[in-house]
């Protein structure tokens, strides 16, 4: 399908440190249209904040290098660009919201300035212009008082409301991006809720893309129309959302479901941990990098990572196992004893 | 669209309809914040008034920021604010050219050439002002354009503004600023351009330390995420958040300048006679401490020592205000 809003082919970002080369990404694909929101999921160090620090080209370099793979938005290379043009791409065309509002924002610098700031970099606007519109988005993104508040520093803002300033600042340039790092992780429950609607809200409203990054398969659930679920820096299985909840193939996302608590369960009932620890990712595996942790581990897995393997409409899977065994497999867990696919 | 209802305790509560996200708990925030919270600087000035020393050390500086305030807007309009000519000899006043002692007509009495010594000590304070504010300016502006680059982009170019810091500091300072004069211009201007060329390092050095710990916090990685240039990121995000430190270097900074003024020109160097410094002065004046005449001596190393501790126990006060870590 051509034509899509941005279009990632097999990106890989590697950092070359003193004690090797760190894999951090590898060979990721995915694309994404305006008013979807696309899930990244996966622990600890699985590449997916690195995979969208390099699609604004913000990793750190040295050591960090995207070594492969092109980043088509709306037909240009990110990926190619000058420092100049990808300074003009960062916060106008793709935006992005960080894991903590507490340290996400300049402590001595008030917050209606640095989004004024965030606003003339990418605008023709004079200052007056700019700091006027910073009050009406904080108005819009749910902040009382937004007129005084303008003026005031982010010590002086709760959590929520900082992470409301961030995202007030990441849409003041109409992004057609927009990448939210753990935009909740931060926070608690209910804040979260809340986050997580003015997201959606400014997503109808500037009909933006959204990445969404995050562990929580409750925030994806959420937010997210479609899900990537990474692993040791590779895509194990990518899937629209209903089908990543009832129909998952990867025995990767089986172990982050199961490590879920439900509502229909009995109670008492233990959650299943992911047994082992994620790979090092100076020494990943040439095949899988769940190899180890998987239960279902052939000798293929070691040796050579498989080839895309297609399930359904939009959805795709990564594994030796071939599709009968997977399906018997799944349905001897505990946790998807009920699934009806 | 706004929606008026009551809470449970009674309060009119008014919630704006048009944002659906908007929750009392925000409503209820936004009051909070009406009690506003104590600023960095409010913080700091309350803990800073409690300190004594530093206080005391705060008021030495005013008033002599006031007393060389005056005397360089006057000599910059050819004249001085004392009660007599500086440089006015007259004999008559130093008997046996010994000078003569604290008087009602002159307090700190006369020097060997029957001058004031009194209006000699507060138009030194235009000399002491001038180094001390000058010589540090010159070494902020190196040392805070030095420092945040090499913190910032790390590197070679960090080891290569950082070893020539190392080199600056291996030199014994006094030698340094005689090398240095020897190259600039004569005349007491040259004394606070080289101090100040020497200073940079300090700055440097210390700001460096802050931005290595500045650089790495999300808000930078934010500004640079909205597409701030570099050098946008450096000056207006880094910097500012690592000027606490600064502060108290600059307080102290002053200080040493002065008293390196004051060891420059004790060696001759920098303000010429007849011109009155303080350095200068004690050293004018040493030899006749054996003759007994103490107070030409007296008067003008006691308001160098106490313009020198003024500074250092106020940046001290300053540094123990500013840190963290002995917050109550």
């Amino acid at each position: 399908m051509a034509g899509h809003l941005l279009e990632v082919t097999e990106l890989s970002t590697h950092f070359f440190t003193h004690a090797g080369v760190v894999k951090a990404v590898n060979g990721v694909s995915f694309t994404l249209d305006r008013r979807e929101t696309l899930g990244i999921v996966g622990e600890s160090g699985s590449g997916k904040t690195v995979a969208a620090l390099s699609l604004m080209r913000l990793v750190p370099d040295p050591p960090g290098k995207i070594v492969e793979g092109s980043l088509l938005l709306g037909g240009r290379d990110l990926r190619t660009m000058s420092g100049e043009e990808i300074r003009r791409v960062r916060g106008n065309d793709i935006a992005m919201i960080f894991q903590d509002p507490m340290t996400s924002l300049n402590p001595v610098v008030k917050v209606g300035k640095q989004i004024a700031e965030a606003i003339t970099l990418h605008q023709d606007k004079s200052k007056a212009e700019a700091w006027e519109m910073a009050a009406k988005l904080l108005a819009r993104v749910g902040i009382p008082d937004a007129d005084k508040r303008v003026s005031q520093y982010p010590f002086e803002f709760s959590g929520g409301m900082r992470q409301r300033a961030m995202i007030a600042m990441a849409i003041s340039c109409n992004p057609d991006i927009l990448i939210a790092d753990e935009p909740t992780t931060a926070l608690d429950v209910t804040i979260q809720a809340q986050i997580i609607d003015v997201i959606r809200e400014m997503q109808e409203r500037y009909e933006s893309g959204v990445i969404a990054i995050t562990h929580d398969l409750g925030v994806v659930a959420e937010i997210a129309d479609k899900v990537m679920v990474m692993y040791g820096g590779r895509t194990v299985e990518y899937a629209g959302i209903d089908e990543i909840f009832y129909n998952p193939q990867h025995p990767y996302t089986w172990g982050l479901l199961g490590s879920l608590p439900r509502l229909d369960e009995a109670e008492k009932t233990r959650l299943t941990p992911i047994k082992g620890q994620p790979p090092d990712l100076l020494a990943l595996p040439e095949g899988c990098p769940f190899v180890g942790r998987c239960a279902y581990e052939r000798p293929e897995c070691r040796d050579k990572w498989p080839s895309l393997e297609i399930v359904g409409a939009e959805h795709g899977v990564h594994c030796w196992i071939p599709a009968d065994e997977r399906l018997s497999a799944r349905k001897r867990l505990p946790h998807f004893e009920k699934l009806v696919p | 669209m706004a929606e008026q209802h009551q809470d449970t305790s009674g309060n009119r509560i008014v919630e704006d309809l048009t944002i659906s996200t908007t929750t009392e708990r925000d409503v209820v925030e936004a009051r909070l914040a009406g009690a506003k919270p104590l600023g960095l600087w409010a913080d700091t000035w309350r803990r800073l008034r409690r300190n004594k020393l530093a206080v005391v050390g705060m008021w030495i500086i005013i008033v002599f920021m006031t007393v060389g305030g005056v005397e360089v807007l006057a000599a910059a309009a050819g004249t001085y604010v004392a009660p007599y000519d500086p440089n006015q000899e007259n004999y008559a006043l130093s008997p046996q050219g010994l000078g003569s002692p604290p008087s009602l007509q002159h307090p700190f009495g006369t020097d060997y050439l029957g001058r004031d010594v009194l209006s000699r000590v507060l138009v030194a304070a235009r000399i002491s002002l001038l180094v001390g504010v000058i010589a540090v300016a010159i070494a902020l502006a190196i040392g805070l354009v030095a420092g945040p680059i090499s913190g910032y982009y790390g590197g070679w170019i960090d080891s290569v503004i950082m070893r020539t810091a190392d080199v600056f500091f291996a030199f014994p300072f006094i030698l340094f600023v005689l090398l240095l004069l020897t190259v600039l211009p004569a005349g007491f201007g040259s004394v606070f351009i080289a101090i100040g060329i020497l200073g940079w390092a300090t700055y440097a050095r210390l700001n460096r330390g802050s931005v290595l710990s500045v650089k790495a916090m999300e808000f930078v990685e934010a500004a640079r995420a909205q597409g701030a240039s570099d050098l946008r990121v450096i000056f207006r995000h880094v910097l500012p958040n690592t000027m606490a430190p600064i502060y108290v270097a600059i307080a102290m900074g002053i200080g040493g300048a002065i008293s390196t003024e004051a060891a420059l020109a004790f060696l001759g160097l920098g303000v010429q006679p007849p011109d009155a410094s303080w350095g200068r002065m004690i050293a004018d004046n040493l030899t006749y401490l054996a003759a007994g005449s103490w107070w030409m001596l007296f008067f003008p190393s006691f308001f160098l020592v106490v313009t020198v501790f003024g500074f250092i126990s106020f940046g001290n006060g300053l540094r123990d205000a500013t840190d963290p870590k002995l917050k109550e």
